[in-house]
């Protein structure tokens, strides 16, 4: 498979009064065309800073991307005009966002936001626009499509809204699906209902995908390859069979032991890990997991852990092997 | 109205002579739905919560899931008497709460308490944590002065945080800090009762797992009895010993953990538990889903007959005229399905 893109070396910061905010701290990673990359992690661990910034919808200020690269077919994204980027954004690189609410215009029908963007993007005219548009919603299910155009976003549930932000995502063919959390505020039928879609129509259309969540459970059910960030570094990554029979990272190990499982017959004590993620004005020298660490020998506390291969497609941030120390 | 009676008999019949520390009997809470501006009109009802039974049994944890808006909160509240519910009762040790008033009332509330879901939200940002633990011991005149201090300490170190935080406020707490906060004012009054609301449903994956456990230990400690509201199918696998199921106001199907899990009757407990994804990828690889088609119904126009019969994969002509009974199948496997009838 070719290389879609490659991530060298991010680094995004926010400039606050309390200081510093050292939000997405050198990640490097690539992708493949037709992949889908899970992006994992706890609140704050800076997944969407990390995704936002590959396509440059960081604030800026207080937000500045100081170092780094972003590779998309070709080119650095990071090097692109503002004209240029907008021309990528929405049309070969797709988005959508945990609240389909606030990236939706509550005074415009459906119809018209779609095709607003096939008209802009695709040249396409009126009124093939709207045919189109109903096409699409069709496409995601949305039941009597053609009947619906002139409904504005509130007269659609969650899930439906979600629908909609998916078909305007697909309208224009992206070679790249960038999706925020989308499901996580919808209840678990219409998730289901989501990432069934979802995949379906990758298998279709032929799109890579970044999914960004905190479910290992959609994870486990979507993803090809995922990565794990904690304190804005990317601790781990894998294949997603690796990661959840062979995790190597601390965090991972805990995030995974941490999980009830609808299918734990015999429900034990959780196994929780203790304390909170570092402030990520004033990060610690060393591991950021430290802390919170059952492993951790003193290296961990004043050298950093790179992220390294510890097997085929399998790296992991961390001194220690714990394999060998695994209870 | 015999059908009414009989009803209730058989929805309660297993447990109703044995220890139950609750028993709610066709609880309802209907919210009225106005129209116009100067003049409000009545327009009909948001029938939240619609002829509900279950009973707790002391120390037992019942777990009520279901999707968002179907009247999980809204049956925690009515049970408190936060409502006034629209009809029912609600038996706390051999007292009808909704027939009480005044102190009586408020005596018996005491020894109930609510968790909410947002632990932002739901602690007062002006008062300190030493105010907010010990607010109820003062409401309930249990603890004045040094006493008072002494108690909220000792509960601060039950739900795991440093007494010594006792005049610090709540933004300085992360959402498990607060969630505890939250936790340690419930038990201030010592309940022996508590609805946890959607308890770590704003909290992060690795910091859910130390508030399951402390909710855990304390039940085991203070032998609670708690009702366990929850979205989440796998969490509430977890921490109850039964579950109940709710649908657009109404209960589908109400049995012990292993059952329901295992042995799910009802299709939108089917449908539900095939939609929760399992952190396992070899096991998703193999999983069928039911995926059920459309959105939940208003429940201010719920649909006739079976409330589920426009969304179930499993419907008959009969689900569409008719109500089915919530009946006990099984040894208190409760379902109303007509599948079954
Ligand atoms: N506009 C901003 N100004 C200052 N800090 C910000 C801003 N946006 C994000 N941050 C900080 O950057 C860090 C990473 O945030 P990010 O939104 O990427 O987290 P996340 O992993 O997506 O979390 P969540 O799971 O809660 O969505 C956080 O500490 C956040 O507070
Ligand atoms: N005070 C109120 N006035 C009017 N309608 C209400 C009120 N409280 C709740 N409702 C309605 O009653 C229904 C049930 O709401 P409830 O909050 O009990 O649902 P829930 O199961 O707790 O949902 P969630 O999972 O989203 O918390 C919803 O349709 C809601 O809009
Ligand atoms: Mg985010
Ligand atoms: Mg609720």
């Amino acid at each position: 498979m070719a290389k879609l893109l490659e991530v060298k070396n991010l680094r995004t910061r926010f400039f606050t009064q309390d200081g510093v905010v050292h939000a997405v701290n050198g990640i490097s990673y690539s992708l493949d065309e037709g992949e889908t990359l899970a992006v994992v992690g706890e609140s704050g661990s800076g997944k969407s800073v990390g995704v936002m910034s590959l396509i440059r919808l960081i604030p800026v200020p207080p937000g500045k991307i100081v170092d780094g690269e972003v590779w998309f077919d070709g080119q650095d994204l990071l090097k692109l005009s503002d004209d240029e980027i907008r021309q990528v954004r929405g049309n070969r690189i797709a988005m959508i966002f945990q609240d389909p609410m606030t990236s939706l215009n509550p005074v415009l029908t459906i119809g018209r936001q779609i095709s607003e963007a096939l008209q802009l993007h695709l040249g396409m005219d009126k009124e093939q626009a709207y045919q189109r548009s109903a096409e699409l919603l069709t496409l995601v299910g949305i039941p009597g499509a053609a009947k619906r155009l002139d409904d504005y976003p509130h007269q659609f549930s969650g899930g439906m809204r979600q629908r909609v932000m998916i078909a305007m995502g697909l309208s224009c063919n992206p070679q790249l699906l960038i999706a925020d959390e989308p499901t996580t505020a919808l209840d678990v039928t219409i998730q289901a209902q989501i990432v069934e879609l979802v995949k379906k129509l990758k298998h279709e259309i032929g799109m890579a995908i970044i999914w960004i969540t905190h479910d290992l459970g959609v994870v486990a059910g979507m993803a090809e390859r995922v990565i794990v960030m904690y304190a804005g570094y990317i601790v781990e990554e894998a294949a997603v069979h690796t990661l959840y029979a062979d995790p190597r990272h601390p965090y991972t190990v805990g995030l995974l032991g941490s999980l009830p499982r609808l299918d734990d017959e015999q429900p034990g004590r959780l196994r929780s890990i203790e304390g909170l993620p570092p402030d990520l004005i004033d990060l610690p020298a060393g591991c950021p997991f430290y802390a919170r660490c059952t492993y951790h020998i003193d290296q961990c506390l004043h050298e950093n852990p790179p992220l390294a291969a510890v097997g085929v497609g399998h790296k992991a941030a961390c001194w220690v092997d714990i394999r060998g120390v695994l209870t | 109205m015999s059908e009414d009676n009989a009803r209730r008999t058989t929805a309660n019949s297993p447990e109703a002579n044995s220890a139950a520390l609750l028993r709610v009997e066709g609880l309802k809470m209907y919210f009225p739905l106005t129209a116009g501006l100067l003049i409000q009109r009545a327009k009909g009802h948001i029938k939240a919560v619609d002829d509900v039974s279950f009973t707790i049994q002391r120390g037992e944890t019942l777990g009520l899931v279901g999707e968002s808006g179907c009247g999980k909160s809204t049956t925690g509240r009515a049970i408190l008497q936060l409502y006034q519910p629209t009809a029912g009762e609600v038996w706390f040790e051999g007292n009808n709460l909704v027939t009480m008033k005044g102190e009586t009332l408020r005596r018996q509330r005491r020894r109930m308490q609510m968790i909410f879901q947002d632990p932002y939200a739901s602690l007062n940002p002006r008062m300190t944590v030493g105010n907010i633990v010990g607010e109820p011991l003062e409401v309930h005149n249990i603890a004045q002065g040094a006493a008072r201090r002494e108690r909220v300490m000792e509960l601060l170190k039950i739900v795991g945080l440093n007494p010594y935080f006792i005049n610090r406020y709540p933004h300085e707490f992360s959402g498990g800090q607060r969630q505890r906060i939250g936790i340690a004012r419930a038990l201030a009054v010592n309940p022996d009762f508590i609805v946890l609301d959607e308890p770590i449903s704003a909290l992060d994956v690795s910091i859910q797992a130390q508030v399951i456990n402390l909710l855990e230990d304390l039940q085991t400690e203070f032998g609670l009895t708690y009702l366990f509201i929850a979205h989440d199918l796998s969490v509430v696998r977890h921490i109850s010993d039964r579950v109940a199921v709710m649908y657009l106001g109404k209960i589908v199907e109400l049995t012990d953990r292993h059952r329901l899990y295992t042995n799910p009757l009802h299709p939108y407990t089917q449908a539900l538990l095939s939609a929760v994804p399992i952190p396992d990828p070899v096991i998703e690889e193999k999983r069928r889903r039911i995926i059920l088609e459309g959105d939940v119904p208003s429940p201010a126009n719920p649909p006739q007959g079976c409330n589920f019969c426009t969304r179930c994969p499993r419907v008959m002509a009969v689900c569409r005229e008719q109500e089915p009974v919530f009946r006990d199948l099984d040894a208190g496997h409760f379902v109303a399905c007509w599948l079954y009838e």
